[in-house]
């Protein structure tokens, strides 16, 4: 990846719209997104439904998703989420699928599922089936600034271990992780289970603590896909966090061609 | 400024930011080509307990190169936690890295052969060690500290911080105060205060200008915009890892562009972030000046920040 290049990456994997129930953010709008997206040189985003995450059926959500996306659908791909622990998850699934996506997700620290939950598995299992990735959010906020409702917790390493070593051979994507997480998970799974697993680097940190330098050095340089965590946070932080790797690292990553 | 143009323009592509982003991939620095000055900077000493500390000082050099950042306004929190706590450092770990921090930046300009230093320091002091604190400062403006770093040894509105904040007035001297925006309950580690409880120490010493700090640094940034922004004598700034869209729109709206300061804190990343969005909130060239530079030359009246061959003024 170089800047002179017309795209820094082919998908944006960690786009939501709608509204965020505990504060206010600004233009969660699908058009918005679409503009803010040409502007950074991001080709396309896998979006869901932000206030579906603390429903507790996700599928009216995924029906209002993919209408709001539908004039977008060349650039935004709707990102369903899917709920395995509630009866006939696999016919919304299906559904979904039919209508296309660009990837599943799924919610378990919303849903109060465990590290190892069986649901998750079968989830991860048809998505494998389906050629399909399935995307997991870490945490939406930093802690210390929570609303008090805002309870469910952080995703775990260990769920995410869990998943990439049920052998489903799910592609398994990974937003809103830290250094200390992504190494959790890296450094705890077999080569082979590796395969299967992507982080998007937007929340780990640069200089000059250089924990971002760190990963790239030591991780495969296929375990990165660029992610915003849009509209929460600012779209520019993983071109910040690219432009700010040394330069011999900066060539090593492409987000073009990936998709 | 119309806030409510600047507010919805925010996210709207237009022809300035596609020449900005097309100034990126010049030569120019990072994040453009008009002076920028972090005012929270920190920097480890070789008694930091780290063994790449030495790496660190020079990654945030490297990266402030990169970005365009003129001037680092920095502190060392002690020995960073290695021989007292980071936020309840001993009088001896503050003596040594404050002395320590300005023979850096005497290093620094030496071995880059400035006319003027690159980094400036602030004092950083315990209250808790009220004279120890008193001659620290002292001992810093006799060898150029432009400024105060008050930590989380003891909460902000105690009268214990009075003698220091009266000090700085004296002096002309601005006080940086570690802040956790709403911190809701006690955290381990510091005795850390929020907005309401700086305003008080601000509406005490209304003569002393109190920079606070990280609004993106954790906690509710939105409960600090409503307790300090009718207190004049409190600036903020923007650093810290909290990239939140609205945060920034927000905190110009509630301070104005003459009380917001550009700053990194510990991400440098998020600053270079936060200097690109800066771009795109529809902000005129003065008032990003304001914020990426002059709001840091009027706070800082001790320091003489330099921008090529010009001593920066306003």
């Amino acid at each position: 990846m170089t800047l002179a290049t017309p795209w820094f990456a082919d998908v944006d994997v960690s786009a939501w719209i709608g509204p965020y129930p505990f504060r206010k953010v600004p233009h969660p709008d699908p058009e918005v997104l679409v503009r803010v997206l040409a502007r950074e040189r991001v080709q396309r985003a896998w979006v869901g439904w932000l206030p579906g995450v603390w429903h507790r059926d996700p599928t009216a959500g995924n029906a209002q998703l993919r209408e709001a996306l539908a004039p977008f659908s060349s650039v935004l791909l709707t990102a369903p989420a899917i709920r395995p622990d509630w009866p006939e998850w696999q016919r919304v699934l299906s559904h979904e699928l039919e209508m296309g996506v660009g990837c599943i997700r799924a919610y378990p620290a919303q849903w109060g599922l465990e590290p190892g939950d069986a649901s998750m598995t079968r989830l991860a299992g048809a998505c494998a089936e389906a050629s399909v990735p399935l995307h997991l959010t870490v945490r939406f906020e930093d802690l210390r600034q929570r609303h008090r409702l805002d309870s469910a917790g952080d995703l775990t390493a260990a769920s995410v271990r869990a998943l990439a070593r049920a052998g489903t051979r799910c592609m398994v994507v990974v937003s809103g992780a830290g250094r200390d997480f992504i190494e959790e998970v890296w450094w705890g799974l077999t080569p082979d289970e590796r395969q299967y697993v992507r982080f998007d680097f937007g929340w780990v940190w640069g200089p000059p603590e250089d924990h971002f330098a760190h990963l790239v050095r030591t991780i495969d340089a296929t375990a990165w896909q660029m992610g915003s965590q849009w509209p929460l946070r600012l779209m520019q932080q993983s071109r910040a966090l690219c432009e700010l790797l040394p330069a011999v690292l900066r060539q090593s990553l492409s987000f073009v061609g990936r998709s | 400024m119309n806030i409510a143009a600047l507010s919805s323009d925010r996210d709207v592509v237009g022809a300035g930011h596609e020449a900005a982003a097309s100034e990126r991939e010049s030569d120019t620095p990072l994040a453009g080509g008009t002076p920028l000055i972090d005012v929270h900077a920190h920097f480890h000493s070789d008694a930091s307990g780290r063994a790449d500390w030495g790496a660190y000082n020079a990654s945030r050099l490297h990266a402030g190169e990169r970005i365009g950042v003129i001037a680092h306004v920095a502190s060392i929190l002690g020995s960073w936690g290695y021989r007292s706590p980071t936020y309840f450092p001993s009088p001896p770990d503050l003596t040594e890295a404050n002395q320590w921090l300005r023979a850096f930046a005497e290093r620094d300009q030496d071995a880059t052969g400035r006319t003027h230093p690159r980094v400036f320091c602030y004092v950083a002091v315990n209250p808790n060690h009220a004279e120890h604190a008193l001659r620290e400062i002292e001992r810093g403006l006799a060898v150029g500290a432009v400024g105060v770093k008050l930590a989380a040894s003891r909460k902000a509105d105690d009268a214990l911080l009075d003698d220091i904040a009266a000090e700085a007035a004296q002096h002309n001297l601005a006080i940086l105060h570690h802040v956790w925006q709403d911190r809701r309950r006690e955290w381990p580690g510091q005795d850390a205060s929020d907005g309401v409880e700086l305003v008080r120490l601000a509406s005490r010493h209304p003569d002393t200008r109190f920079l606070l700090a990280h609004i993106g640094g954790g906690g509710d940034y939105m409960h600090t915009l409503h307790a300090a922004r009718e207190v004049h004598n409190v600036y903020v700034d923007l650093s810290g890892s909290g990239i939140d869209r609205g945060m920034m729109d927000a905190t110009i709206e509630a301070f104005g562009v003459q009380r917001v300061c550009w700053a990194a804190d510990l991400t440098l990343c998020t600053g270079l972030t936060k200097a690109w969005a800066l771009e795109s909130i529809g902000l005129s060239d003065a008032h990003l000046a304001d914020i990426r530079w002059r709001n840091a030359v009027r706070l800082f009246p001790r320091a003489s920040f330099m921008f090529g061959d010009t001593v920066l003024s306003v």
